[in-house]
């Protein structure tokens, strides 16, 4: 079942061409991994399935709607959410507020409800506070709960940013480098987490260079050089695509 | 229920209430009960600047504009067309807040310095026209206002007019503490952190943006007609481009994400230069001495950079 | 072309060209920077005052001139040593903060130095009118042009061919960069301020004998000078040039043709378009984001 379909998908800055005819779909469900040598387009290309970029052309569409061309919050809107290479934490609040903002598509207040602290309000931050505890300890963040977000180690802020992106209750997260600057122990521990993200029905776009990682979780792969598409299919089939080794993999095929 | 009390957002509001309540103790004549409402409309104001400045982290060097509009909507629908105060309160008010919705969008969309200096055009050409549609609003010398009335009686002389703002600065106190802690509120601080990151869980920033603007400009209207009301009249000299940067020093200067510190600053920067007239000459020289020398060495703001200190000295 | 349109362009290019150097002055130190002096005014109006009261007290007039310039350019290197380099780094709005209270605490020394009246700045060569295409000009305006075009073709040689030049340049494009390749960009920053002083304390020296001058004249100029240096495009050389000239011109004609009373507004109404439309201005960079 196809949920997010790219078609023909372009965007240049300048002369560049950080992502020229791209097409490929993702389907329900899956872990679909983005990988690709520096400067490949791979961060361009997340940036534009969350609209922060507008594409230069072509077509996105998520659960048969396009999003062509539409705010980034709107993407949000739609179940997509996102972390980041680099971090976009919110460093002056705590970890806590971290999550509870993601939980901001679902709560409905107004301004005015907001101000005057009405009892549903009241009522509806206590719940969001309790259900944000609980997606801390999901991702292993339960030693930080009465801490600022400025004050967590790296390895910490990057399962805070998927905390909060899962807050988001999102049909679809696009993880960008979730494991790098993280040693072997936090890896594996990040591998467990995304393979309990896909067990929750979330589907998951990772892209990544740590190829232990890539090859363990994914049920797809997509492999990008200079914007463009040079191969795709299961872990095994990329592995063996002689167009892949000759680009990318050969030098880490131990 | 008593953990709720407990909270320090509560803690402060209870501080400041028993505050207001006993300072009267204090006050010894009329001119310091002067002081005092003026430090407490200015409060109100700087309490809905803080909320954009100091956590939705935009800038506004304009709201003078904001707070002259509500003084004069006041001031010429009471006395040119003879509404009733309050309702002629309302009317100012809502109109600002028209105006700061069709301004805001345009205007969010720049950032920094751009920001601060389209905040500052719009606000100096308020006051320009102020000052030359005179046939509305008695041009360069101003007008006269009608006295404030609730409930048919006149609110007049220092006194009454302490308790009013009193009442009044704790509402637009506890109005904006729960603002901050609240979904939209962590939105706008959010969006002051990474504004990528806010979009990206769905917070549309631009809409935020104005939001929290049409807000600061309510406050700063509410306090400009009480302000009109109780000195009895207006003129251009509450809408310049100085009242603006005034305002903005009194945020900055008490602490920025701060809704005490923007009391605070209220009103240190409010009664300091009445002590000023004391130097009568040296006023202007001292004023931008005091600004330089806070930002300077506390670009945090007082009451950040005391917390910060008394955290420190703790043993 | 009918004698009153010439009458409202000549007084928008003379009125232009003070914006222009002004805004020139904003330019440098912006680039420099990237800070906004709101105290700009302030060195405009510490060369008009200074040379009247030099004057008056009995120099001739080119040295009080020199003298008056001299001293906004040491106000200027104070301004930047004192409460500008203690504050790198700090946000926007504080910066913007400790600017606006230079500008004041400034205006108040000159209460005190001098006072609250408005002076007259002797013409350099005379006050007879002087006719042209059925307008006439003021010999002070043919000072005010030639000096301004003198000075821009100065600069222009500065930034374009002299090392000093080209380092300031550099360093408005790449702070890390060129200090890198050993430019001293501390005190670049400072000669930027002194640089902008000198240049704003010109503007007021010229144009005091026109339009008079206080306490408090650069509040106004300074501002008008800041809209054109955004309708040129904010650190662009010629786009100050360019801000300032259009900007008085477009002045002129509408207090002459449309409404002299709102003749201010038309500066700020400019200043507001262009940011909502063309933010970089008419000769600015294009800005991109990368995130």
């Amino acid at each position: 079942m196809t949920q997010l379909r790219v078609e023909s998908l372009s965007k240049t800055f300048g002369g560049v061409h950080a992502v020229a005819g791209l097409s490929f779909e993702v389907a329900r469900g899956a872990v679909h991994s983005v990988i690709g040598p520096n400067g490949a387009g791979k961060t361009t290309l997340l940036n534009l399935l969350t609209g922060i970029y507008v594409p230069s052309s072509g077509r996105i569409a998520f659960e048969g709607d396009d999003l062509t061309g539409r705010a980034p919050h709107e993407f949000a809107a739609r179940g997509i959410a996102r972390t980041f290479q680099n971090l976009q934490v919110f460093s002056n609040m705590s970890a806590l507020e971290n999550v509870m903002v993601g939980r901001y598509l679902h709560e409905r207040c107004s301004l005015l409800a907001a101000m005057l602290r009405l009892p549903r309000v009241a009522r509806a931050e206590r719940e969001c506070r309790e259900e944000s505890a609980e997606l801390m300890r999901f991702v292993g963040l339960g030693t930080y709960l009465s801490a600022a977000a400025a004050a967590l180690p790296y390895g910490a802020l990057k399962r805070l940013e998927i905390a909060r992106a899962l807050a988001t209750r999102p049909k679809m997260a696009l993880l960008d480098e979730p494991a790098a600057g993280l040693n072997p122990t936090e890896t594996l521990a990040m591998d467990e987490l995304i393979g309990r993200m896909a067990g929750l029905g979330i589907t998951v776009v990772l892209v990544e260079h740590n190829m232990r990682l890539v090859m363990g979780v994914s049920d797809h792969i997509l492999v990008l050089d200079y914007g463009q598409k040079l191969a795709e299919g299961t872990a095994e089939a990329v592995r063996e695509d002689p167009r892949v080794i000759e680009a990318y993999l050969g030098a880490a095929e131990r | 229920m008593l953990a709720h009390l407990a909270a320090p957002r509560t803690r402060g509001l209870l501080a400041l209430a028993a505050f207001i309540a006993l300072l009267p103790l204090a006050l010894s004549n009329a001119y310091y009960y002067d002081v005092a409402v003026l430090v407490g409309l200015n409060a109100i104001v700087c309490v809905g600047l803080n909320l954009l400045i100091g956590y939705a982290g935009q800038i506004s060097l304009g709201h003078a504009g904001f707070f002259g509009l509500g003084a004069y909507g006041s001031a010429v629908l009471t006395a040119r067309f003879g509404w009733p105060p309050v309702a002629a309160l309302g009317a100012a008010t809502a109109g600002v807040m028209a105006l700061a919705f069709m301004i805001g969008r345009p205007i969010l969309r720049l950032k920094g310095h751009y920001l601060a200096v389209a905040t500052l055009g719009m606000g100096v050409i308020i006051s320009i026209v102020v000052a030359t549609e005179d046939r509305l609003t008695g041009g360069p010398d101003g007008m006269a206002v009608p006295p404030l009335a609730l409930f048919g009686t006149a609110v007049q002389g220092e006194r009454a007019w302490y308790w009013l703002t009193g009442a009044l600065l704790l509402a637009a106190v506890w109005l904006a503490l729960n603002l901050v802690d609240s979904p939209p509120g962590r939105a706008l601080r959010a969006l002051h952190s990474t504004e990528v990151g806010a979009e990206v869980v769905g917070i549309d920033s631009a809409r935020h943006k104005v939001m929290v603007f049409v807000v600061s400009a309510a406050f700063a209207a509410v306090a400009g007609s009480l302000n009109a009301h109780y000195a009895g009249f207006v003129t251009p000299a509450k809408v310049t481009f100085l009242h603006s940067i005034e305002l903005v020093t009194m945020v900055v200067f008490g602490g920025m994400a701060s809704t005490f510190g923007a009391v605070i600053g209220a009103a240190v920067l409010t009664t300091l230069p009445q002590l000023l007239t004391l130097f009568k000459d040296y006023e202007m020289v001292v004023f931008g001495a005091v600004m330089m020398g806070t930002m300077v060495f506390l670009p945090r703001g007082l009451v950040p950079s005391l917390a910060a200190l008394a955290r420190r000295t703790r043993p | 072309m009918s004698a009153a349109f010439v009458q409202y362009l000549l007084t928008g290019l003379t009125v232009g060209a003070i914006y222009a150097l002004v805004a020139l002055g904003f330019s440098i130190i912006y680039n420099a920077s990237q800070v906004i002096n709101f105290a700009q005014g302030e060195f405009v109006m510490i060369g008009g005052m200074g040379a009247v009261w030099l004057s008056a007290a009995g120099l001739p007039l080119p040295l009080a001139v020199v003298l008056a310039v001299a001293a906004a350019t040491l106000v200027g290197l104070a301004l930047e040593k004192l409460a500008v380099e203690p504050a790198r780094g700090a946000p926007v709005v504080v910066l913007i903060i400790i600017t606006i209270g230079a500008s004041i605490f400034l205006r108040g020394l000159a209460t005190i130095v001098w006072d609250k009246k408005l002076h007259v700045l002797q013409p350099f060569s005379g006050d007879a009118p002087i006719a042209v295409l059925g307008a006439t000009i003021l010999p002070q305006s043919l000072w005010v042009l030639g000096v301004t075009l003198l000075i821009v073709l100065l600069l222009a040689w500065f930034f374009g061919r002299t090392l000093l030049g080209k380092a300031m340049l550099a360093t408005s494009h790449n702070r890390l960069a060129a200090q890198l390749v050993g430019v001293n960009v501390r005190s670049l920053l400072c000669l930027s301020f002194g640089l902008s002083a000198a240049l704003g304390a010109v503007a007021g020296v010229l144009v005091a004998p026109i339009t008079l001058t206080s306490y408090d004249v650069g509040v106004m100029l300074g501002l008008k000078g800041f809209a054109a240096a955004i309708l040129g495009g904010m650190g662009s050389g010629a786009g100050a040039v360019v801000g300032g000239l259009v900007l008085g011109i477009a002045e002129s004609m509408s207090a002459g043709y449309v409404s002299s009373a709102y003749k201010d507004v038309i500066a700020f109404a400019i200043m507001l378009s262009v940011l909502f439309f063309m933010p970089s201005g008419l000769l600015g960079k294009r800005a991109s984001d990368r995130v």
